[in-house]
């Protein structure tokens, strides 16, 4: 993308001096290595410095399932204009080893630059493909910071080449250095000065230029933060007034909880690490009964294990928010994966009618807001809510704005009002909401309420009347008809008709909207529509689907046994519109645009209706 | 949490403004159990019970899985929960911490603790959620018309075991003591004066304390505790006066004892409860960032995300 975007410097600049290095607007880099090598640690240096500098970032990352070792890679996009994606193409390549130039090389787009540790690696000679810089990492770390620590310093080494080619704020940036390496002692600080130090002065410029960004016009002023999805989930959490939660570690959902342990004390709160996924939803329940709103939350197979309680906090009306970390599945599949396969157990899974909401986030950002609104949604409507979020989102950084916390921050208490004479929690009103006392509460008749799992009356006793199965049936489901109801309205990204809508819904939106743009500024009509609220959806859906030619639902899941994936299924069942046709795949890996736009035009091409003319 | 005590208890109203609690006060549903169940006992002798102690029925509530006893909470005038098989101790975890001035009861089954919430019932236990679990245990599934239970004994002829039962059941009291609990006790339900006894100590103690109650299934397994019934020309051993219930071995010596073993106290001793050490690590937290209002939390902890 360098190319793509370089600006001119003497002509951009005016008046201003000349600029010493090439102009950009974003670039995409990638660091292959092993999983031990701390280039993690890189790309996060690299994404708290974009963010402190007005610069839009969004990370990737893969790492093995294994404990340790293995190959790893973590890609950077940096950017002065919005980055919705973590880019398709490398425009440069830090391979650490010959396995990490095997197997990444491929990324490389033409034109872009290899670094390479030339202690390790050989490179293909005499290639023009890209332009191969060798730079000895490992020997100039080991003369940088003496031999004691040779695998330990190196990323430091390239985060400091990385600095000097992209003119990044080294002095915010060794104040970051400091910062995190504080607790570790001076000794680890000085081996991580010396190494960033030695990278930094390591005399690239004569092999390769050197980068500037182009300053960023949209952010100028506004404060950001950097967080990764989950960071994003349990400081929403937080944020919502949750001040119970429970869980049992499972990859990728588990940082979220080491978080919440970590922080709910603070809050007055607690969070228990349950004995199993079943224990900690019961858990949850039972805060959430108690009068505290709780949260819980897993990955795949933990949602399994979860969906029994799921099914009491359905027919009890017990307000509880469930977090799921979609990863590659069935079973333990792919667990350092993403997929978007958990939209029919998250929707669906379960014993007999249970409705329930289920929202998913489709960015870092959104992670936080879609906490905040499933907290609200689970007290307003006495239901259970999944958040469906996924493994991308959970390990990648992004760049967003500070959120205003005066004005979100919620502290809830139980309400102990007296209730009575011949209270009712299930009363069969006209929203079918139920409504809880929570104990401690004085009934002023004296007779006090059981919550059951049994099918009950509205005064909460077991009832197995049909007619009253009936009734209570539609209750549960009348509520979120209730909700559908007041959901804002569906908006497209680009115009609300044309010849194609992409509907996508969590973290595949990035790329679907870089897609749309590309398409557009080709000049193709093509509109993406998200779906955030996936149970129950929002209305005006059908009529703008109605706009398009073309309906293609971009998802990470199986194309399935008819021909579309989970939410395709479920748009295909309420809207019975054949149009909907699915774009799907299950490599394991976020979408790229390419894959989207090359999906999109051979579903055209297959289709009878006239295909777009694209190159 | 504190705080919230202290709400609820600007709102409650006084003790000395209500008229002394009546059985006729404390009762709810009819009893769905058969005539003649050993279940009827325990639940007088809760009756009893709480006419003795005067607790408020706001401040208790009753936690129950799935099974015949699990429809105790129906049946008592407080607030009640009827959860999913097997997984009321996790429940009322969820209840006792966020609601430590509550009294938690569970009540269930030999099924409900043994099987299908063995593992529930074990981390509770080690974890000394305070709360008082009474497991009604008959030895068979009643509620689904006679299977083999994990307290059934060899031999015993079920419609899951024909024949008779080939699996080696758990010992009850064995596995209460290896799990952690720092109150377990046993009783019968044929014997109404020390159930209530071993309930009260059960009330009293401060942590998890659990008692395992013989509960005669008069339907699917009559006669099954007549070896520990006087009446039925059994003995009732109780635990000998000179057993100190802090010595762990010897509390699992007595739970080796061959059936109908011995009935009491087996095991008691001080733990700090989960709710204690939740509570220190609150204050600790609290006084480390000197009682700063959630607002100012989070908002320092995003502008070190910043």
């Amino acid at each position: 993308m360098i190319d793509q975007k370089v600006a001119d410097a003497s002509s951009s600049s005016g008046g201003q001096p000349p600029q010493r290095g090439r102009r950009i607007q974003d670039a995409v880099i990638r660091l292959a290595g092993n999983s031990q090598d701390g280039i993690q640690a890189i790309g996060g240096f690299l994404a708290r410095l974009a963010g402190r500098t007005d610069k839009d970032v969004m990370t990737y990352m893969t790492i093995p399932a294994t404990i340790s070792g293995g190959p790893s890679i973590y890609q950077v996009r940096l950017g002065t204009g919005e980055v919705l994606s973590a880019g398709d193409d490398v425009d440069i390549l830090v391979a650490f080893y010959q396995h990490s130039y095997n197997d990444h090389i491929h990324t490389l787009r033409d034109g872009g630059i290899l670094i390479y540790d030339s202690d390790n690696v050989k490179p293909e000679e005499n290639q023009k493909r890209y332009r191969s810089v060798g730079v000895p990492i490992t020997g100039q770390t080991v003369e940088a910071i003496g031999g004691t620590a040779k695998d330990k310093g190196k990323n430091m080494f390239v985060l400091g080449l990385l600095a000097r080619m992209f003119d990044l704020d080294v002095p915010k940036l060794e104040t970051m250095l400091q910062a995190y390496y504080k607790s570790k002692g001076d000794d680890v600080i000085r081996n991580v000065v010396g190494a960033f130090n030695a990278g930094y002065g390591y005399d690239i410029g004569r092999l390769t230029d050197t980068f500037e960004f182009i300053p960023s016009t949209n952010k100028a002023g506004r404060k950001q933060v950097v967080t990764d999805g989950n960071q994003a989930i349990a400081y929403g959490a937080l944020t919502a007034g949750i001040r119970f939660g429970a869980g049992y570690p499972i990859t990728p959902w588990s940082s979220v909880m080491e978080i919440l342990r970590t922080e709910l004390p603070k809050y007055g709160g607690i969070f228990v690490q349950a004995e199993d996924e079943l224990a900690a939803i019961a858990m949850a329940c039972g805060a959430s009964y108690s009068g505290h709103l709780s949260l819980t939350g897993t990955s795949g197979p933990g949602l399994s294990l979860k969906t029994e309680a799921l099914g009491w906090a359905v027919m009890a009306e017990m307000p509880i928010v469930v977090i799921d970390v979609q990863r590659g599945g069935p079973s333990t599949g792919l667990p350092t994966n993403v997929e978007q396969s958990d939209l029919n157990i998250a929707c669906f899974g379960g014993h007999g009618d249970s409705p329930r909401i289920v929202l998913a986030p489709s960015s870092v950002e959104d992670c936080f807001y879609v906490t905040l609104e499933a907290a609200k949604l689970a007290r307003e409507y006495s239901c259970p809510v999944i958040v469906l979020t996924d493994q991308a989102l959970a390990t990648r950084f992004e760049t967003w704005e500070m959120p205003d916390i005066a004005k979100l921050a919620q502290d809830l208490t139980p309400d102990f009002t007296a209730r009575g004479p011949n209270y009712k929690p299930y009363e069969n009103t006209a929203d079918g909401i139920a409504h809880h006392a929570p104990p401690g509460t004085v009934m002023l008749d004296g007779k006090y309420p059981v919550v059951t799992g049994l099918e009950h009356d509205e005064a909460g006793h077991p009832a197995s009347r049909p007619s009253n199965h009936v009734m209570m049936t539609a209750k549960r489901r009348r509520k979120l008809q209730v909700l559908a109801s007041r959901l804002p309205k569906a908006e497209t990204y680009g115009p609300p008709e044309g010849n194609v809508l992409l509907i996508g819904w969590g973290s595949s939106q990035g790329p679907i909207r870089e897609a749309v743009d590309r398409a557009r500024a080709a000049g193709e009509s093509v509109s993406a529509l998200n779906i955030r609220y996936i149970q129950p959806l929002q209305p005006g859906i059908g009529e703008i689907m109605d706009g398009f030619n073309h309906i293609f639902v971009v998802e990470l899941n199986d194309e399935g046994l008819y021909g579309f994936g989970q939410l395709a299924g479920v748009l295909r069942a309420r809207f019975c519109n054949d149009k909907i046709v699915g774009i799907n795949k299950t490599d394991g890996l976020p979408f790229k645009i390419r894959e989207i736009l090359n999906g999109m035009n051979e579903k055209l091409k297959k289709s009878p209706e006239p295909t777009l003319a694209h190159a | 949490m504190i705080a919230e005590a202290k709400n609820l208890d600007v709102k409650e109203i006084k003790l000395t403004d209500r008229p002394k609690y009546t059985k006729k006060d404390l009762v709810a549903d009819h009893p769905t159990w058969c005539p003649g169940c050993g279940d009827f006992s325990i639940l007088s002798i809760y009756f009893k019970m709480m006419e003795k102690l005067q607790v408020p029925h706001e401040r208790i509530t009753s936690i129950a899985g799935i099974g015949c006893s699990s429809r105790f909470p129906y049946f008592v005038n407080a607030y009640g929960v009827h959860f999913v098989h097997g997984r009321a101790a996790a429940f009322a975890t969820g209840v006792s911490l966020m609601r430590p001035e509550l009294h938690v009861f569970v009540f269930g089954g030999d099924g409900d603790a043994f099987s299908i919430g063995g593992n529930h019932l074990n981390h509770a236990a080690r974890k000394n959620v305070k709360m008082t679990y009474v497991i009604m245990d008959n030895f068979v599934y009643g509620l689904t018309k006679k299977q083999t239970s994990p307290t059934s004994p060899v031999g015993f002829k079920s419609k899951t075991d024909p024949t008779g039962a080939i699996d080696h059941p758990i010992n009850p009291m064995k596995q209460l003591i290896a799990s952690g609990a720092t109150f377990i006790a046993r009783s019968h339900s044929h014997l109404p004066n020390h159930v209530m006894e071993m309930m009260e100590k059960a009330m009293q103690h401060d942590g998890f304390s659990v008692i395992e109650c013989l509960s005669e299934c008069t339907e699917f397994y009559p006669g099954a505790f007549d070896a520990a019934n006087p009446r039925k020309g059994g003995t009732f051993n109780l635990v000998p006066a000179d057993h100190d219930v802090t010595d762990e071995l010897a509390a699992y010596k007595l739970a080796m004892a061959d059936f109908p073993g011995h009935f009491g106290v087996f095991y008691q001793v001080q733990r700090p409860t989960k709710n204690a050490l939740e509570a220190k690590l609150i204050a600790d937290a609290k006084a480390r960032s000197e009682n700063a209002a959630p607002v100012d939390l989070l908002q320092k902890t995003f502008a070190r995300l910043s």
